[in-house]
């Protein structure tokens, strides 16, 4: 069994400050970047363990100058790439240069078809107008476009605008992406997370919304993990397909994992990707069903959902190894819906700056 | 909702590539956020979607290739590339 997939995790750096943003506390410096030769060699070796697809991410991958170099170098070991973006950092000219080094397909975040809205959730002015004009480059270029439309408290209520927006855009696919509270996300879920209301108007456009749509945009939906009955099966499960690496090269098996206290996390600076995939303590550590407790151990949806989330699990039980509390079987699913029914809005925490910036309603 | 209309000449759309995966031994269709499993006969149809044959002549070319009654490969050809265009993995 070997990972089909790697998100590259290019750089911490971004210029956005988006509240859900759901990487760590504690970002990665710059100075611990692995250079390019290094990421290239990662490549190469992803490849050659039976990877097929890389997501170019980050932080904002534009962030990194040789950005080019790395996608050609990671297409030409046969990896197809794609370029998940927020469109600051990517001109037209940088976007062409990308596609001759074989760039297969974009991802681009909206925050919301309102350039005010959008930039304040941003947290940087003109964001939402350098994403549209990407966003119809990429079209322009004839090349594959998907929106990635993150849903929160202040945006759900726009849902169908939302999509409408990535279908005027020319987007062949779109992400519906409830936040997932992780990492510095998890700090703003009081101001994030939607009322059961929105939620539930929020499934009945959902529904609309796919026949409306139907044969002309894929529409993909992210599950908002507070209000559901049965947990995704995140990952495809723990070291089951892919994997992840970090700006300095840990390799981790889903991009919160270094959030879980008592793992022992391998880097490729030390030793091959191959030899982490296959005996890495961290990747070891809830590979399989052996690690499970009950209702997960004698669960016959074990391996439907791998148990969900394992830094779910940890944020919201204390424990890594306890059933996703998204699954009505765990003992802490009422507690994990209090916190979403007990969420009363509020301001954004953003990185670096002073709490306290209120949310527009729409 | 509308049945998907199939292009004369299909094509695979952008940022959808046919991919022998070596490590596997298996062809795979390489998609946006997905990878879709291509044996056998599905692999011999994608390989022909290059928009320069119709549909038409992939069956006829496949049905010098297999020995099965051409109107089942008509059938299959069509059932699979219908799916696709649904999923937007064809060119329109």
């Amino acid at each position: 069994m070997n990972p089909l997939g790697m998100l590259a995790e290019l750089t911490h750096r971004c210029p956005l400050g988006c509240p859900y943003c759901s990487n760590p506390l504690a970002l990665e410096d710059r100075a611990d970047e692995m250079d390019t030769a290094t990421w290239i060699g990662v490549f190469q070796q992803a490849a050659d363990m039976g990877v097929l697809q890389v997501h170019l991410s980050g932080g904002e991958p534009a962030s990194r100058r040789d950005l080019i170099e790395l996608t050609r170098a990671a297409s030409e070991a046969g990896l197809y790439t794609n370029l998940i973006t927020s469109a600051i950092g990517i001109d037209s000219d940088r976007l062409q240069r990308l596609k001759a080094a074989g760039l297969d397909h974009v991802q681009v975040s909206i925050q919301d078809t309102d350039p005010a809205l959008s930039d304040h959730i941003a947290g940087y002015a003109g964001a939402h107008a350098r994403k549209l004009a990407l966003a119809e480059a990429v079209t322009g270029l004839g090349m594959a476009l998907t929106v990635n439309a993150v849903i929160h408290r202040a945006n759900i209520a726009n849902l169908s605008g939302m999509v409408a927006l990535a279908a005027s855009l020319g987007a062949g696919r779109v992400e519906v992406a409830h936040v997932q509270y992780y990492g510095w996300a998890l700090r703003n879920r009081d101001a994030l997370m939607p009322t059961p209301e929105q939620i539930d108007q929020a499934m009945q456009e959902m529904d609309a919304l796919q026949t409306r749509y139907a044969g002309r945009l894929v529409i993909d939906s992210v599950i908002p993990d507070y209000y559901a009955r049965r947990p995704k099966p995140c990952m495809g499960g723990w070291g089951q397909k892919s994997l992840n690496v970090t700006p300095s090269g840990v390799v981790l098996p889903c991009h919160a994992a270094a959030t879980i206290p008592g793992l022992t996390f391998w880097s490729v600076r030390e030793r091959s990707l191959a030899d982490i995939w296959a005996n890495s303590p961290a990747f070891e550590a809830f590979r399989g069903t052996a690690w499970m407790k009950e209702p997960c151990q004698s669960c016959s949806l074990q391996t439907t959902c791998f148990g969900g989330c394992r830094c779910q699990a940890l944020a919201i039980t204390g424990d890594a190894a306890a059933a996703d509390p998204s699954c009505e079987l765990s003992p802490y699913h009422s507690h994990m819906q209090e916190l979403a029914h007990q969420a009363s809005g509020g301001a954004y925490a953003y990185r670096g700056r002073k709490e306290g910036t209120a949310v527009p309603a729409r | 909702m509308d049945e998907p209309v199939l292009p004369e000449r299909p094509r695979l759309a952008p940022g959808v590539r046919l991919h022998f995966d070596k490590t596997r031994g298996a062809w795979v269709l390489l998609c946006p956020e997905r990878i879709i499993e291509a044996e056998g006969p599905a692999s011999e149809i994608l390989k022909r979607c290059d928009g320069t044959r119709s549909v038409a002549a992939i069956v006829d070319e496949l049905a010098a290739v297999f020995a099965v009654d051409r109107a089942v490969i008509a059938h299959d050809v069509t059932e699979m590339l219908t799916d696709l265009a649904g999923k937007r993995l064809l060119a329109s």
